[in-house]
């Protein structure tokens, strides 16, 4: 396994590239072909990502392993450096693991105009992208990657999304769903990482104190973080970092190209866009922000803190005022990651470890409801809960994967949502030396409150979706229940949630380490 | 020899370029005026060389640069005029508005 | 998922209390994960079975009694206790999230009556759910209720503990809603689920104080703190407990978080024989039981409101009791009553009266419950105006009803008596006198309110609808087989009265790592077994005078003021009198003002929230979101939009027009520059 060491992870990143342009080389007409193509990529991408796992050295977890440090642009002092430790590898599996899966889904479901050959190329760019993300240790690679995603998903949402129409409020412009949505979500997004590009321009112009010394390598930049964060700009630095990141997490008020882009997005996109692309936010928060601007990270923790709550409270509010299903569990996302960012906001080992099984509890569990609410608008051709209703016994096995994954998401514990839940608000009982431990209380209080809200639109959406009788307009219909690909690419997602509940240390086990070493080495504390 | 009757030469040569390249309708007219502005500026450029006797004679190479330049620069242009005069008949330029958004 | 336990069990078990376990004990932890294989098997292959699944959760909870009772006996004889715990998580800051199991006096009693009274409940419902919708679905709920429930009573920690918890939260929003059908079965789950998750949010934050502070989240270590008086808890004690409670006040429908468990009533019946009567509701009681150290050596502030708590729910609720025409509301609001009862004497410092009280009223009031689904299934109606004179048809359910209805009441040698008994001794005890006098009451109105249940249930005669007869022997053994311990279970508890060397009730319970400092008497204490006795037989005169005669309609019986008054006054002059006018009094006024209070002014509060939440919702999404975040960025994307249409209008594409303003240009560097040099 030698070679696994030097070349996995390049394999993991960029083997899917190789597959998206072998589906390009193929005929548009066999379909079968390019499914097949994308499955077996996908698949050796997640058991290279496994692997990876299986032979990690976990009592090393805090250092980088599979580590590649080749000169790349050497003008600008950018090198081909990825390398993975106990933060970034159970994001790194779950990627795989959650694409495979939509590959899976894809199989028999196609949103118009189909051409599953452009649509499983883009899915494989962007496995590269994400994959790539969660590797990056330069700052250049990592910023290439991260903005390699929109691309995708951008096309994603614009060709195959929502195909209605919808007025604007205030404006009055009618607007089609899907254009409106897809720009919206690159236009945020590139806004947001022009600033973080600044950003990393700013640190790598004081990366050393000669012109040939400047680096983007994240773990020289990470061991001078001392002189960094002592830099009269590092305070801007942060802001446009934080910006970059808060924008893709998304964090109350930079959230509202989310609720669009996913209600617009073919289901494999919004599962995708929940399921990964909001964890690359929150990761660059934990691998980026905290460790090189320490200082930074403490002055902004309150308001961090704050923003947390307000969309941890907000998201559910707004939630309860949806009557599309869809659009609902879109708001969910923002009321999740504001506990996630509320773990990142307390800098603390016990609050930065909520935020990471907060992330990959999020990715499973949202996934499988995007997964849901797809199979329910592809069999009901509408999302709207008014005309829903009795789900349940038109189709039992459809209705009960759908109330179980209500359940997981709402924070049951035993399954994966409660612990980061629980986690983020035992992290912000006592956050870091320094912060407020009065505003992080009241944090928590506030964020104990969202869950309560966070059950009731839960529960509010089953009952209008799930129970009851079902509506007239739907008599004489057949429906036909879950079928087996849905069954597996659900089944493994099930599993897990109930895997990582039980036994929490499938995550912690790689994560605490790491996130240990990096709360000791950025806060000492 | 003294240097502001050359300038004012240069000078007036120019103006007429402006004043053909602006007022001129035909697009051939235009093209010349263009060639009168870049005489002017040789005509300036040598004068100066003239006074300042560089050693490099850095007046003098500009010149034939622009000489140059100027050479290419009309053979494009008369391509371009030929072309649109085929396309539309016309070597007006107010008729031409492919440049418009 | 057991296999993960497996082979972390065998690396990462480590034992807390030295290890007296013996086999059973070490191994106890199978009886947790037991009913999980279960639920799977009944879920996977349940269809294809005889009794539909059933068999399989049978199976598991008749193992599980049987393993309880070896515990138990191993308990007393030979003092077995164990802890043990497997390390599912570090989560840095040395915190560290466990699942482990405990084997100790406590909670062998409640895997027993978990695993027993389940057990005769479960075998009950293959009977009554026979022909019903969904029958596996049933069982396998009913199972994640049963493993939630043992995971819960097992729990060596607080994390463990609220999993287990909402484990049982789940279950019970799973089964009260089982005919979700109808919108109010539905809204009834959800109103169970909702109200304790907002009680939850208590135990959550308790928990999450208990390991912030002490760097773990076990119980032993909780109590070892509290006894020692740890500085750093002592510091914060009271807020603990206060949350703590708080989320007990939840789950044991302590007033005003009550309100869920009536309308928990929609669920079929042998759910809420034992979830909302014998074991789910009893979870916040075994919570203070647990804690017990804490409120006993730290949190001695808040124990008076706690007391006070429980005082309001166990009076107030039992005369809800008297109102009601559902013959399962009537034993709701019994229950709650009772729940009240237990936690005024854990509060007040009796842990084992107040466990002890758990303990039996977990087989009468299961008892209650299937006498009540038997009758409900014969007559097919839950209201009492359609029963009457069921106790020559359903004879059996008759009599085992009768026990039961004297065992909540406190009639002598039945298991009520001695362990309301104990309360009452406690309270009077620990210096609670005026509560005291209120549980009297309480006693009484639990007798009046049961009295009436069986008279217009069983007497007179019958006003229903078709011809209602006795239930299969599958319904009425169950009811049998807690007619006996209903009767009997109180004599394992009386003050002074020993088993051999292994000491009695108190003593079993006793039997854990860090020992209570509770109130024993040492000898029936028969001045208070009187009051107590008397008032229960004042309540069931009460009631007899009142509803013995039959009558032919609820109007009639129920609202006496004229029609029943009458003729009282007209054949016994003051004592009948004085006794309705207070029955009246205390009736009328009381409890239909709590009604009244209850429907409009708690209920009220609870809608009241709910409508302004969703009014907010749609006030933050419609007007701050749509029409004010996301109004700012659209107003940006079309200001730049706009802006764009604007400008591109200079370029028009005109040659000369574009020179004149390059031109324009220079001249004006050119001027510029001569003036500015």
């Amino acid at each position: 396994m030698e070679w696994f060491d030097t070349w996995g992870l390049s394999l993991i990143v960029f083997l899917p590239l190789v597959g998206a342009l072998l589906l390009m080389l193929l005929p548009r007409e066999q379909e079968e072909s390019h499914k097949w193509v994308s499955l077996i990529t996908t698949a050796i991408v997640l058991v290279l990502s496994v692997v990876a796992a299986a032979n990690f050295d976990f009592g090393a977890a805090k250092s980088f392993q599979y580590e590649v440090n080749e000169s790349w642009i050497s003008a600008i002092g950018a090198n081909y450096h990825v390398g993975i430790d106990g933060i970034s590898l159970p994001l790194l599996v779950l990627s795989g693991f959650v694409t495979l899966l939509s590959v899976i889904y894809s199989w028999n479901h196609w949103e118009e105009p189909r051409n599953p050959r452009a649509f499983l190329a883009l899915m494989l760019v962007l496995l590269t992208g994400m994959n790539g993300t969660f590797v990056a240790l330069d700052l250049v690679l990592f910023f290439i990657f991260f903005e390699l995603v929109l691309l995708p998903m951008y096309f994603m949402i614009g060709i195959w999304g929502d195909k209605s129409e919808r007025e604007l409020p205030v404006f009055g412009k009618t607007v089609s769903v899907r254009l409106y949505a897809a720009i919206k979500f690159f236009l945020f997004t590139l806004f947001g990482s022009a600033f973080m590009l600044l950003g990393f321009l700013a640190l790598y112009f004081n990366s050393a104190d000669s012109v040939a010394g400047r680096t983007f390598d994240i773990p020289a930049l990470i061991a001078r973080a001392p002189e960094l964060t002592m830099l009269p700009v590092a305070g801007w630095i942060f802001a446009g970092l934080f910006l970059g990141f808060a924008v893709k997490v998304p964090m109350f008020p930079f959230h509202t190209w989310l609720p669009d882009a996913h209600t617009a997005a073919p289901t494999v996109g919004s599962v995708l866009l929940a399921a990964i692309l909001l964890k690359l936010g929150s990761y660059g928060f934990i691998r980026i922000a905290l460790p090189i601007l320490p200082e930074q990270a403490k002055q902004w923790a309150p308001i961090i803190a704050i923003l947390a709550v307000i969309g941890i409270i907000y998201g559910a509010l707004a939630c309860l005022a949806q009557s599309d299903m869809k659009r609902l569990i879109a708001f969910s996302s923002v009321g999740h990651m504001g506990f996630v960012m509320l773990g990142i906001a307390t800098l603390t080992d016990v609050g930065i470890n909520a935020a990471i099984i907060g992330m990959v509890a999020h990715g499973v569990i949202t996934g499988l409801l995007f997964f849901l609410a797809g199979s329910m608008s592809h069999r009901y051709h509408t999302r709207d809960m008014a005309r829903l209703g009795g789900n349940q016994s038109l189709m039992p096995m459809l209705g009960g994967i759908l109330a179980f994954t209500a359940m997981a998401s709402l924070g049951l514990p035993g399954l994966a949502g409660f612990w980061g839940e629980f986690m983020s608000l035992l992290g912000s009982y006592n956050p870091l030396e320094g912060l407020s431990i009065g505003l992080f209380r009241t944090a928590m209080v506030i964020g104990a409150v969202g869950t309560v809200l966070t059950a009731g639109y839960l529960l509010w959406m089953l009952q209008k979706v799930n129970l009851g009788e079902p509506k007239a307009e739907w008599d004489g219909h057949e429906f036909h229940d879950v079928d087996k690909f849905e069954m597996a690419a659900w089944v493994p997602l099930i599993v897990t949630i109930i895997a990582i509940g039980v036994y929490p240390k499938i995550v912690f086990g790689a994560t605490t380490d790491a996130v240990q070493a990096l709360v000791q080495t950025a806060f000492g504390g | 020899m003294t240097l502001v009757p050359v300038l004012v030469l240069a000078a007036l040569l120019f103006s007429l370029g402006v004043y053909g390249l602006l007022a001129r309708r035909n697009a051939v007219l235009v093209l010349l005026a263009i060639e009168l502005m870049l005489n002017a500026v040789n005509i300036n450029l040598i004068a100066f060389e003239a006074m300042i006797r560089d050693s490099l004679a850095t007046g003098q190479v500009f010149a034939i640069f622009v000489i140059t330049v100027a050479a290419a620069e009309v053979g494009i242009g008369l391509a371009i005029v030929l072309l649109i005069f085929r396309n539309r008949a016309t070597a007006n330029v107010d008729e031409f508005n492919l440049m418009k958004w | 998922m057991t296999n993960f336990l497996l082979a972390a069990a065998e690396e990462e078990v480590h034992e807390i209390v030295a290890g007296t376990g013996g086999f059973f004990g070490e191994y106890a932890w199978i009886m947790l994960v037991l009913p999980w294989i279960a639920v799977l098997g009944i879920i996977f292959f349940g269809k294809r079975m005889k009794y539909l699944g059933a068999e399989i959760a049978i199976a598991m909870l008749a193992f599980n009694t049987i393993w309880s009772t070896i515990l138990f006996v191993l308990n007393i004889t030979k003092g077995v206790v164990y802890e043990g715990a497997v390390v599912i998580a570090e989560i840095g800051s040395d915190l560290v999230f466990e699942l482990g199991w405990v084997v100790d006096g406590l909670s062998i009693m409640m895997y027993f009556v978990v695993s027993f009274v389940g057990l005769v409940i479960f075998i009950y419902a293959v009977g009554y759910m026979e022909g019903d919708v969904r029958v596996t679905w049933f069982f396998a709920a009913f199972t994640i209720f049963a493993g939630s429930m043992l995971v819960l009573v097992g729990a060596p920690n607080l994390v463990q503990l609220i999993i287990g918890w909402e484990g049982v939260g789940l279950a019970s929003y799973l089964l009260i809603g089982h005919y979700w059908e109808k919108k109010e079965n539905s809204s009834a789950g959800m109103k169970a689920f909702y109200t304790n998750k907002v009680a939850d949010v208590g135990l959550i934050i308790g928990a999450i104080m208990v390991g912030a502070t002490l760097g773990t989240f076990r119980f032993s270590e909780l109590s070892r703190a509290a006894v020692e008086h740890a500085d750093d808890l002592a510091l914060v004690a009271g807020m603990i407990g206060a949350l703590l409670f708080f989320g007990a006040m939840g789950k044991s429908a302590q007033f005003p978080f009550h309100i869920w468990l009536p309308d928990a009533m929609a669920g079929p019946t042998p759910v809420s024989a034992l979830m909302h009567a014998a074991t789910m509701v009893t979870a916040g009681v075994y919570l203070m039981a647990r804690t017990f150290p804490l409120y006993q050596n730290l949190a001695e502030d808040i124990r008076p409101w706690m007391v006070a708590i429980g005082a309001i729910t166990l009076f107030a609720m039992g005369l809800l009791a008297l109102v009601a025409n559902d013959i399962k509301k009537v034993l709701a609001y019994s229950t709650v009553s009772q729940l009240g009862y237990m936690m005024t004497a854990v509060a007040a410092g009796g842990y084992t009266a107040g466990v002890f009280h758990l303990f039996t009223h977990a087989f009468f009031k299961a008892l209650l419950f299937l006498g009540a689904g038997s009758v409900i299934h014969a007559v097919h109606s839950n209201n009492m105006s359609d029963m009457g004179g069921l106790r020559k048809v359903m004879p059996r359910t008759y009599w085992t009803f009768l026990i039961g209805s004297l065992a909540l009441a406190g009639i002598l040698p039945f298991a009520g008596f001695w362990s309301k008994d104990e309360i009452l001794v406690t309270l009077g005890h620990e210096g609670y006198t005026a509560v005291m006098w209120i549980a009297i009451a309480g006693a009484f109105v639990t007798a009046f309110y049961m009295t009436r249940a069986v008279t217009l249930t069983f007497w007179g005669t019958y006003k229903g609808h078709g011809h209602p007869h006795e239930s299969k022997p599958i319904m009425t053994v169950p009811l049998i087989t807690l007619a006996v311990p209903a009767a009997i279970i109180g004599l394992l508890n009386i003050p002074g009265v020993e088993f051999g060397n292994t000491g009695n009730f108190t003593t079993w319970l006793g039997m854990r790592e860090v020992v209570m400092g509770d109130h024993h008497a040492s000898a029936p204490d028969w001045g208070m077994a009187a009051i107590g006795l008397g008032a229960a037989v004042l309540g069931i005169l009460a009631g007899l005078a009142l509803y013995a005669r039959d009558r032919a309609t609820q109007q009639e019986r129920d609202e006496f003021e004229i029609p029943v008054l009458y003729p009282l006054l007209r054949r016994k002059y003051y004592m009948d009198d004085a006794a309705l006018g207070l029955v009246w009094l205390i009736k009328a006024p009381f409890a239909n003002a709590i009604n009244w209070i209850n429907d409009y002014i708690i209920d009220g509060m609870v809608n009241t929230v709910g409508f302004v939440t969703s009014g907010l919702a749609h006030l933050v999404y419609g007007g701050l979101d749509q029409r004010g975040i996301d109004l700012g960025f659209n107003a940006m994307a079309y200001g730049s939009g706009g802006s764009g249409e604007r400008l591109r209008r200079l370029q028009t594409g005109q040659l000369q027009q574009y020179a004149s303003v390059f031109v324009g240009a220079a001249v004006m560097f050119v001027i510029g520059f001569v003036l500015f040099r």
